[in-house]
């Protein structure tokens, strides 16, 4: 495989406050052939009761991802690009243990073919140098896929974040987060 | 007559709606394409770019196409999933007649136009040339609308021609000419980049108009200050800087009270007042006792917010106000639109940088569209069919005698109205599909089983084409060369991917057919799509939408040309007014008295709630196609009526109870959606569904008087729960509800 066409100066950016719901990159992402009609990414109403807020999760591609080294199969790797791919079909044994240890909730089991499937950030669009397809296709720009000093002149209010802290516990991310102008980290309570 | 030859359930048995996907690992073909189409979405008014992919003449997946400036890729959830039109179980492979008790059978194309063709004679000879009428619609291109009207006009010789524009922004264009002299929104959606206020009224647009939401985004990444005006908290409300939670039928009050703010506090530009406006003081004195009080108490909303709203407004240097079908679809639509107009024209903020207003036009076509053929008044170039010297013009392009030029006929909703009262016995409809997206639907059905011939153009059986003698199997919008003006008045290129399957036609050769079976074959031969274009842009020349500097070549080296463009060196307009020089009768801006007048349905102790009708970002229109493609169902399987929790406590509704909603003309059951995100006093169905499903079988036929626009927007309602709780939505099969 040819990898010299991957943008490494090219970062995945999450503006939640942008997401109006609408699914267009569930379904765009689900029409990758790798992923049978599933989709990677996935939208969902915080509490549809209270408010039209939706929140959009994709792989946050984790500099020491636990997904990983908590596979007894050695199912899953991280590559020099910093991409977190999916489970290995031949080794994935479906146990699922990053489900439940992936601190985003990314990894999904499906049942139907009782292997883990996640994103893997389009490696097939990025590695050939162009832009995941549910960043390209996001009509808010909740989704943005481009260099650190795009987003900068674009969205001179909000600062990107990849540091997240779970209790004790820090991860930094390939991933950002669109945040306040200033912010630094996440802290999930 | 023209009731159903079957049960609707054996229709949808042999036509659907049925549900397309996907195969698993994709349609065959689509890892190596034999053409890349770049062409654009077929949906709503945005015509985002797009590239189709295209295997031994099916279109078999998409890739986004970066290049089109305006979405640079960027598409919803209709787009992606719009290919699937094609390749569809229910696509019609040719022409179709009724066979009472049996439903449909194919019969040939000569036995199927020989039927028409003998029908709308026998018709118009023996009641009249106007007795056939014809229901056009705007997701046609400029080609196939331009040919509509011609076809009318010159091969049916029937004066009753409308379109479904006239459900979509009708008002708009109404208010835009008494104000503007012209009907086209000002400004192009760059112009929102930089702006430091922008109003969004009665336009959902994330999920009407998805890709628009970046571009407002872009302005708020500047600064910029959002004010959204709706009933419902839609999701580009939900982060807006002030939300301004209108009651349905009281806009032309908040505007009133708005203007009248602005004139109090002096936030006017009165040069641009005084030198190049009409009519200022008039439109003062009709909203002169509209305190902010007085608008608390119509409107709902704390005035407060409208007074925050005013000062934002009145203090920005730079904005835009946007609008859509919120505030057109009403008995008052034309004097809601005017209402906005003469905030823009207060303080003088049009015709310069990052300075916009402009409607957001719903259909694909639905610019174009009104401007060149099929509306009921209107010849090409936007002119008046009443005008003597426009009347001249064009039946000179067409080579008629301007007195065989039929006059104004009926408007859409008046056609129904005439085929119920027995005036009308024939109709033809083309991209139209009444039952489900017009007003009081048990009424329109009504009108349409009078019928006595009924022949209709689609690619897919329609609810209302159920009723039909004769279906011609026409062509989707990737099947002929065409173009389209976005809802920015850009004019850009449909391209044809593939030719229509079987034995299904193009709907230009169609036309073209029987026009020639109708004796004008001389009037009615053009070998591409470009002679018709061409043609246009000669009928377009001197009009207020002069085309005639637009060709193929110009909109595709430059990615569309925006209009007026009268000449082959002028560059198009993408901002009107920057000369100030207005094409009204007097050559100023015209303000316009906008008081506030009650909608034609007020709430009472039998109705005593009021219903609002709307969309999904999922489906279009009457979801002729959106219902037919799997994962657009999906997403949201079936209407839910939106109510907020303390009204639900009122009548003790549940989560996803059934609730029987009732107006003075139906009733339909929904599951309740019980959400804080709607006015206490008002409910929700969107109206995409057919049948028991329609929201339409509660709306009103209140027209607007000006534009005969339906008032969709507001009517009264009942309530009944009805002490059960929905199956799950997915069980719902409301798709295909009859």
């Amino acid at each position: 495989m040819n990898y010299t066409s991957f943008n490494t100066n090219e970062e995945f950016f999450v503006d939640m406050q942008r997401c109006i719901g609408c699914k267009a990159c569930e379904l765009a992402c689900a029409e990758c052939e790798t992923n049978g009609q599933d989709s990677m990414i996935h939208v969902n109403y915080v509490d549809r009761a209270s408010t039209v807020q939706t929140t959009v999760q994709v792989c946050m591609h984790c500099d020491d991802p636990v997904c990983a080294s908590v596979c007894p199969a050695d199912a899953i790797s991280k590559d020099e690009f910093g991409i977190v791919h999916t489970a290995n079909t031949e080794r994935c044994i479906g146990c699922s243990n990053c489900v439940i240890a992936c601190p985003f909730g990314v990894p999904k089991k499906i049942e139907e073919y009782d292997l883990m499937m996640k994103c893997t950030m389009c490696y097939d669009r990025t590695s050939v140098g162009k832009k995941p397809m549910c960043a390209t296709v996001c009509p808010s720009g909740a989704l943005f896929y481009g260099t650190k000093a795009e987003i900068e002149e674009m969205r001179p209010n909000s600062s990107a974040v990849n540091t997240f802290v779970f209790g004790k516990e820090i991860v930094n991310t390939k991933v950002n987060i669109m945040m306040p102008k200033g912010s630094t980290e996440l802290i999930i309570y | 007559m023209a009731k159903l030859p079957v049960s609707a359930e054996k229709i949808i048995e042999d036509f659907g709606p049925h549900l397309n996907y996907s195969p698993k690992e994709g349609f065959d073909g689509r890892d190596e394409p034999d053409e890349v189409v770049k062409t654009h979405c077929c949906f709503c008014g945005m015509q985002c770019g797009i590239q189709l992919l295209v295997k031994s003449n099916k279109v078999v997946g998409f890739e986004p196409w970066m290049e089109f400036p305006f979405n640079e890729g960027r598409l919803c959830p209709k787009g992606v999933q719009r290919y699937l039109q094609n390749n569809h179980p229910d696509r019609l492979l040719g022409p179709i007649k009724r066979v009472e008790g049996k439903g449909f059978e194919p019969t040939s194309w000569d036995e199927a136009m020989d039927k028409t063709v003998s029908e709308i004679k026998r018709i118009q000879e023996k009641y009249g040339k106007d007795a056939f009428s014809i229901l056009s619609g705007v997701s046609l291109t400029n080609e196939k609308s331009y040919l509509m009207g011609k076809f009318a006009r010159v091969a049916v010789k029937t004066k009753n021609l409308d379109y479904n524009g006239r459900l979509c922004m009708v008002s708009a264009g109404a208010g835009n000419k008494k104000a503007f002299g012209l009907d086209r929104a000002s400004n192009t959606y760059s112009d929102l980049e930089y702006a430091e206020v922008i109003i969004v009224a009665g336009a959902n647009i994330s999920e009407t108009f998805p890709t628009l939401t970046h571009w407002i985004w872009k302005a708020r990444d500047r600064g910029a200050k959002l004010i959204v005006i709706d009933p419902r908290m839609i999701p580009l409300a939900r982060t807006a800087d002030v939300h301004l939670d209108v009651k349905p039928g009281t806009d032309s009050a908040l505007y009133g009270a708005m203007l009248k703010y602005l004139v109090d506090h002096d936030m006017l530009d009165h040069d641009f007042i005084d030198n190049y406006t009409s009519g200022f003081d008039v439109s003062l004195d009709a909203v002169k006792d509209y305190t902010l009080e007085w608008a608390e108490e119509i409107t709902g909303i704390k005035r407060e917010k409208i007074k925050e709203a005013a000062e934002l407004w009145g203090k920005a240097k730079t904005s835009f106000l946007l609008h859509a079908r919120g505030i057109e679809h009403h008995s008052k639509g034309v004097d809601n639109v005017l209402g906005c107009i003469n905030l823009v024209l207060a303080t003088g903020r049009i015709g310069k940088p990052y300075c916009g207003y402009g409607t957001i036009t719903g259909q694909g076509n639905g610019q174009g569209g009104r401007e060149h053929g099929h509306k009921c008044d209107q010849l090409p170039g936007n002119r008046d069919i009443e005008n003597p010297e426009h009347r001249k013009y064009i039946s000179g392009v067409w080579g008629i005698d301007e007195k065989d030029m039929p006059g104004k006929g009926l408007t859409a909703y008046e056609i129904i109205e005439a085929i119920h009262r027995g005036e009308i016995k024939g109709l033809l409809s083309i991209c139209f599909n009444p039952l489900v997206s017009l007003p009081n639907s048990n009424y329109v059905r009504e009108a349409i089983e009078k019928l006595e011939f009924y022949v209709c153009i689609d690619f897919f059986l329609n609810e209302t084409a159920r009723h039909a003698d004769i279906v011609l199997a026409g062509s989707l919008q990737e099947e002929e060369e065409g173009t389209t003006t976005s809802a920015e008045g850009r004019v850009i290129r449909i391209r044809q991917a593939v030719t229509p399957p079987g034995d299904a036609r193009t709907d230009t050769s169609i036309i073209l057919e029987l026009a020639k079976r109708l004796g004008q074959e001389d009037k009615f031969t053009y070998d591409t799509s470009e002679a018709i274009f061409n043609e246009l842009r000669v009928a377009s020349k001197g009009g207020t939408a002069d085309y005639n500097g637009i060709t193929y070549k110009r909109i595709e080296e430059n990615m569309g040309v925006f209009w007026p463009c009268p000449t082959e060196d002028h560059p198009g307009t993408p901002r009107l007014w920057e000369d100030k020089k207005f094409k009204t009768p007097d050559g100023k801006a015209h303000f316009n008295p906008a008081p506030y007048k009650l909608p034609g349905e007020v709430t009472d102790a039998d109705y005593p709630v009021i219903l609002t009708t709307g969309r999904v970002v999922s489906q279009y229109l009457s979801g002729t196609q959106t219902r037919r493609i799997g994962k657009l169902v999906d997403q949201f399987p079936e209407p839910l009526l939106e109510i907020h929790p303390n009204l639900a406590k009122q009548y003790g509704i549940q989560q996803r109870e059934l609730v029987k909603v009732s107006t003075r003309r139906g009733e339909g059951v929904f599951p309740a959606n019980i959400v804080e995100t709607i006015r206490e006093d008002t409910v929700f169905i969107p109206y995409h569904w057919s049948g028991k499903k329609s929201a339409n079988q509660l709306t009103p036929g209140t027209l607007d008087p000006i534009s005969k626009i339906p008032e969709f927007k507001v009517c009264a309602c009942h309530l009944e729960p009805l002490k059960e709780i929905a199956a799950p939505s997915k069980e719902s099969k409301a798709y295909a509800s009859v």
